[in-house]
């Protein structure tokens, strides 16, 4: 018996190793944990615990934060209810900042895929010099946003920068400063509808976050075997044909990920707007990021800024949640 | 294929890291900040009495106001030169990051030695009413200050009798700066009026000349224009009333002001949303505009920065009708509950409320000492002139940089006041002033 079920125990071994990885449902789950998962399990339990504390931990602390009367020096964790989300949804600023963060996001988010698959199908004809383009292209990546945000504002500033060229023409677009909102309609206590002044901020974040999608496509454009376009060209299809029906379906996980990654970025973005225009007149460019900062940290509303930052939380995860799902299926 | 595939994938990767690194750069330097406080708290403990470390925690890190800092420092290990001193300056966002440090320590129970923060409702309404500071009136009676600080600047920094900081220099908020060149060109007189402002913006309007420089990327430049023309509706004590909640905010005289302050942002620059107050300084300094309202901080970025000379390229007058006020911000230092070495503490604001310290602060950080006494040869010409005025106005608290309310209204206000500044709308700014201030 004894030697049986030393036996049977390092027949474990290899068979653990394995269901520890495939999770297998057909077979009952043994509860001895063997000692290399000890070991696993010792590598990998600080920085579990960490995660768990300082992550999901102060995730918790924040959404009960949201809920308490704290907005005042003091800190006051009297449950307030929804108090603070109701104060929000109803307030000027911040149905400004979600209109900013819509428009913002759908412009920035477009633009970046269809300049980044452009430019990429460009660089991918096997032209000469083609490392050079690649390099100006991603270049504007390796800077911070705060830099980006500097050069735009004089850039776009509209007594300096493009508009002396622009002079010519007798074009004097007012850019960040534009207090118009293109096609608006009262909606709540604002006027919802395309902020012109957004279009300036939209064109510095393209222009910084174009090179990482035209990385990721030409990325993926490689991954597509030759084999393929010679196959559809045997069988007839015009090179337009072959990007439509071949390339493009097979470049649809790159979208994917493209779209997760720039939504995160554009509804999460506080850095960019902060260095190059502040709230704007009117709060046109103001974004979430900018007044959970102001409120908090400025007015001491801890409650009101911890709101924000869960309503955030709350649209990225809008994002994030059914890609993980899909990656879930799809690897299982 | 495979190689040019895995060559950009590193590329990424070493972008990405890249990125993230000056993020987690950004927080080390917060560990080091704390590490070496906790180091010195511990030598601070191993001596015994005497010896210790006071910590001086500010935002002064620009020009000027640094060298004022550290002259200040210099003097006071000159006199005790037993005691470290830990110079605890935070830059960056005119001070909030600062607050913001300031915030968490003080809630986690881990206070500076002593800290910047303006005197009235920022110290008063904050640090005081969360119970944070020690009481100074015995400090003061001891040092024979009660007669050194003028009445309403000490009011400024008490609450319920206790006074509760140490003033170290005035800055006023309610000051124009003009570019006499413009001035004489266009032939046009320093206004005392507000019918004589808009005269004289008129006029220059007329000759293209933008009147007046504004450059509200940050609210509270605007802000402060509209605390001066209701300053100017009300007078100071109805100004100040206005703050202890005995006149409404829909009292006739604050719209009558908010009319006032819609007019008078007719005459500024287009593109002011656009630009900081520096910016907006420069086109006075240009000449493109000709007047600028600043608190007179903006005096060290003409003579400093831009090189200007003081009553020959540029000149100041009291915001009209404000002509026998002062609007004051102040920085002050305080002792909050809960330090170590509090005698020590009191050593140093004891060197900054000196004559000594004030005069050694304030020639560099271009502000005025907060003392009447001050040694006023150590001064420029317009450092004489305000302390002269200093002297014989009311002093009445700023909005904008707050001391006449808590920051929460501040912040609320300059909300408003970015709202108004491109919707001017009177009832509606009215009305969104009078539903904050039901909090206060």
């Amino acid at each position: 018996m004894a030697e049986q079920a030393v036996k049977g125990e390092e027949h474990d071994y290899t068979e653990r190793n394995k269901t520890a990885v495939q999770a297998d449902p057909g077979k009952k789950p043994r509860r001895k944990i063997s000692k290399d998962q000890w070991v696993a399990l010792g590598f990998l339990a600080p920085s579990f615990i960490l995660v768990l504390i300082f992550v999901y931990g102060f995730i918790g602390w924040t959404g009960w934060v949201s809920v308490s009367n704290w907005n005042t020096l003091v800190p006051d964790f009297s449950f307030a209810g929804l108090k603070n989300y109701i104060y929000l949804f109803n307030d000027y600023r911040f149905q400004a900042d979600l209109r900013n963060t819509v428009f913002f996001t759908i412009l920035f988010i477009g633009l970046v895929i269809v300049m980044g698959l452009g430019l990429s199908i460009l660089i991918d004809q096997k032209l000469k010099g083609e490392s050079i383009f690649r390099n100006i292209f991603l270049f504007p990546m390796a800077l911070s946003f705060v830099v980006t945000g500097v050069v735009w504002q004089w850039l776009l500033n509209p007594s300096t920068g493009y508009n002396q060229f622009l002079a010519v023409f007798g074009i004097q677009p007012k850019w960040y400063t534009d207090t118009n909102i293109l096609a608006g309609f009262e909606w709540g206590s604002i006027e919802f509808g395309l902020p012109v002044a957004i279009i300036a901020v939209v064109i510095a974040a393209v222009w910084q976050m174009t090179g990482f999608s035209l990385a990721m496509y030409l990325a993926g454009l490689r991954g597509i075997p030759d084999e393929l376009r010679e196959a559809a060209r045997m069988d007839g299809a015009s090179e337009l044909q072959i990007y439509k029906k071949v390339i493009l379906p097979m470049l649809m996980p790159i979208t994917v990920s493209v779209v997760i990654i720039m939504a995160h970025i554009s509804l999460k973005i506080f850095d960019l707007i902060y260095a190059m225009t502040g709230s704007g007149a009117n709060f046109v460019t103001d974004v979430p990021g900018v007044y959970m900062f102001e409120t908090t940290f400025r007015g001491n509303y801890y409650a009101n800024g911890a709101a924000i930052a869960i309503i955030m939380l709350l649209l990225v995860a809008v994002f994030i949640v059914p890609y993980l799902l899909t990656n879930r299926r799809s690897g299982n | 294929m495979k190689k040019i595939f895995g060559i950009l994938l590193l590329m990424v990767m070493a972008l990405v890291i890249a990125a993230c690194s000056s993020d987690s750069s950004s927080s080390d330097d917060g560990e080091d900040a704390s590490a070496s406080e906790g180091n010195d708290s511990e030598e601070a403990a191993g001596s015994d009495g005497d010896g210790g470390t006071v910590e001086i925690f500010s935002w002064w890190t620009g020009a000027g106001e640094e060298d004022g800092l550290l002259a200040l420092i210099d003097l006071f290990e000159q006199k005790h030169p037993d005691i470290t001193v830990d110079n605890a300056a935070v830059a960056g966002g005119a001070g909030t990051n600062a607050k913001a440090v300031l915030a968490t320590r003080m809630q986690g129970d881990d206070p500076p030695s002593t800290f910047q923060v303006h005197g009235g409702a920022e110290l008063n309404e904050g640090w005081v009413a969360a119970d944070k500071m020690e009481p100074l009136n015995d400090f003061y009676e001891e040092q024979g200050w009660m007669d050194k600080f003028p009445q309403d600047l000490i009011d400024l920094v008490s609450k319920d009798g206790n006074i509760y900081s140490v003033p170290v220099n005035v800055h006023r908020g309610n000051v124009v700066f003009y570019n006499k060149q413009v001035f004489e060109e266009n032939g046009v007189e320093v206004p005392t009026s507000y019918d004589e402002f808009i005269e004289v913006a008129d006029t220059l309007q007329d000759a293209g000349v933008t009147p007046l420089a504004l450059g509200d990327k940050e609210a509270w430049t605007a802000t402060q224009i509209f605390e001066n023309i209701l300053l100017g509706e009300l007078g100071a004590e109805d100004y100040r009333n206005l703050w202890n909640g005995d006149i409404a905010f829909d009292d006739e005289r604050v719209v009558a002001a908010a009319e006032k302050f819609k007019t008078v942002l007719g005459y500024v620059n287009e593109d002011h949303a656009s630009r900081n107050w520096q910016d907006a300084a420069q086109l006075v300094g240009d000449g493109e505009a000709a007047m600028i309202n600043m608190g007179d901080w903006a005096k060290g970025y003409f003579s400093n920065d831009l090189n200007l000379e003081t009553n020959v390229d540029f000149g100041y007058f009291a915001y009209p009708e404000t002509d026998g006020d002062f609007m004051v911000i102040t920085d002050t230092f305080g002792l909050p509950k809960g330090v170590e070495n509090p005698e020590d503490v009191k050593e140093f604001l004891s060197v900054l409320g000196s004559q000594e310290g004030q005069d050694a602060f304030n020639p560099l950080k271009g502000s005025i000492p907060a003392r009447v006494d001050a040694d006023t040869s150590k001064y420029d010409e317009y450092g004489q002139d305000a302390m002269e005025d200093f002297n014989n106005s009311n002093l009445t608290p700023s909005l904008a940089h707050g001391s006449a309310a808590a920051e929460g209204f501040v912040t609320k206000a300059n909300q408003a006041v970015n709202i108004f500044v491109t919707q001017l709308d009177v009832e509606n700014f009215i009305n969104t002033l009078k539903n904050a201030a039901n909090e206060l």
